[in-house]
């Protein structure tokens, strides 16, 4: 009877890898590392992890596991509430609804189609933010912040591979 | 986890697939919502805000300080290199501001002799809070970073955050051991300043790039490029005379300011409490009254 008690919050905790794995590497991109002009386009951690785990591990990253991790980056990020929470789930409903088709695909396709995913939620976060705050906003650093996400992907879904293959057995 | 097979699943899927999709809608107008909610301005998102922050900020603490160092020792490393070009360069600065010294000091005198003369209320007392910046949360559309000070410390909202070399930005959420400070090229960034020795009255104003605008100048203002910004004062939030930066750009289309900090060395923040004088805070009215009207009340 214990073993099991202990086998299930094994497995919950398991399970939650692929969030609290998100949480640390949003809370690592917080760091100030005074490197001119890098925390403007730190790369985004949440639309990756959406992405990767939507594709390798669509029960670990259900909606409401989307919509919370939007809601912690928007409280954390100080900008207009509700924008990465949308967006987030856009991406979760895009690339969830193609899921069957991408899970089979190699790291090179799916860094592939990362690209224009990552540019569609780049500017759906930039016509949000523009549309709440009421004013223009120059895209530029968006755009670099966008070319920020694409290139560290490969990298962070690396990790996520290594995470998935350590716990997610 | 087991899919279920046989007839059963050819009933339950569907509807399974409809849940789902009803979830999925459900959750997606709850952003519409909470983007509601956060234009509103509630007490509530600002209290999970601040609760977030103070929860991350620990662990950015525990992170940031080592990091910081580690990034001391490379720059300093790569300071070694040319430390006698430097030197040289030190030295003759200091000859320059030894000189700049004697001006401020005469002047000085020469101030308080006027404002004695002029019988003018002394600026009130500034009091400094200094915080490590433990938190940059980054991204191409906010600009603020998170200090390792808060409520405990006699943080509040509205403070000038101020480095050695001039204005940050201010304090815009406040935590029990945490909070956030808007650096003013911050698109919701807007602090009124002074121009040029005409002193010109503007409001510095953000816009996420790295050279804020200056709006609501007077048309008759006559403005230059290497003009100094400093705080006005005015609003009685922040103290007056703070450096901001030097205008770069003085067209007709845009006036824009470099501010005098540096932003990828950031690493301590002075968040200074102004205390206006008591004299012009009318809130019970006590300081202007007399004693002997409050006796007969």
């Amino acid at each position: 009877m214990n073993q099991s008690v202990w086998t299930r919050l094994d497995s919950i905790a398991r399970s939650l890898s692929p969030f609290t794995l998100t949480l640390l590497l949003v809370m690592a991109g917080m760091v100030p590392l005074r490197i001119p002009d890098f925390a403007q386009i730190v790369p985004s951690m949440g639309l990756i992890a959406v992405y990767y785990w939507v594709i390798h591990r669509p029960d670990l990253m259900p909606a409401w596991v989307v919509f919370l991790l939007g809601l912690l980056l928007d409280l954390i990020g100080g900008g207009p509430l509700g924008i990465n929470v949308l967006v987030l789930l856009v991406v979760h409903g895009a690339v969830g609804a193609q899921q069957r088709f991408f899970a089979s695909g190699a790291l090179m396709l799916l860094w592939l189609v990362f690209v224009p995913v990552a540019a569609g939620a780049f500017f759906l976060t930039w016509l949000f933010n523009v549309i709440l705050i009421g004013g223009m906003i120059d895209p530029g650093a968006a755009f670099f912040q966008y070319l920020a996400t694409v290139a560290f992907y490969p990298c962070i879904a690396w990790l996520f591979a290594q995470a998935q293959r350590a716990f997610l057995k | 986890m087991k899919k279920p097979t046989g007839p059963v699943s050819h009933i339950t899927t569907p509807i399974k697939a409809w849940a789902h999709r009803f979830a999925f809608l459900f959750l997606v107008v709850a952003a519409f919502g909470l983007m509601l909610l956060g234009k509103a301005d509630t007490v509530l998102v600002e209290r999970a805000r601040t609760a977030i922050t103070d929860a991350v900020a620990p662990v950015l603490e525990l992170v940031a300080r080592p990091v910081a160092s580690l990034s001391a020792v490379i720059e300093s490393v790569g300071e070694l290199a040319d430390l006698r070009a430097q030197n040289a360069a030190l030295g003759r600065e200091n000859e320059r501001l030894r000189n700049w010294q004697v001006v401020a000091q005469r002047l000085e005198a020469e101030n308080e002799a006027l404002r004695q003369t002029t019988k003018m209320v002394p600026d009130s007392g500034l009091r400094f809070v200094t915080a490590r910046v433990i938190g940059d949360p980054g991204g191409a559309f906010a600009r603020s970073v998170l200090v390792n000070a808060g409520s405990r410390d006699g943080v509040e909202k509205g403070q000038a955050a101020i480095t050695s070399e001039g204005l940050a930005g201010r304090v815009a959420q406040v935590g029990v051991r945490s909070a956030r400070v808007l650096l003013l090229t911050d698109i919701n960034s807007r602090i009124p300043v002074l121009v040029g020795s005409g002193r010109e009255r503007a409001i510095l104003a953000g816009d996420n790039t790295k050279q804020p605008r200056l709006r609501y100048l007077l048309p008759s203002a006559v403005i230059q490029p290497g003009d100094h910004v400093v705080t006005s004062g005015h609003g009685g939030v922040f103290p007056p005379g703070l450096p901001v930066g030097v205008v770069t750009e003085a067209s007709e289309s845009a006036m824009r300011v470099q501010p005098f900090v540096d932003w990828a060395h950031m690493e301590i923040l002075r968040l200074a409490d102004y205390e206006l004088p008591r004299t012009l805070l009318p809130a019970d009215g006590s300081a202007l009254r007399e004693p002997q009207e409050r006796a007969g009340m």
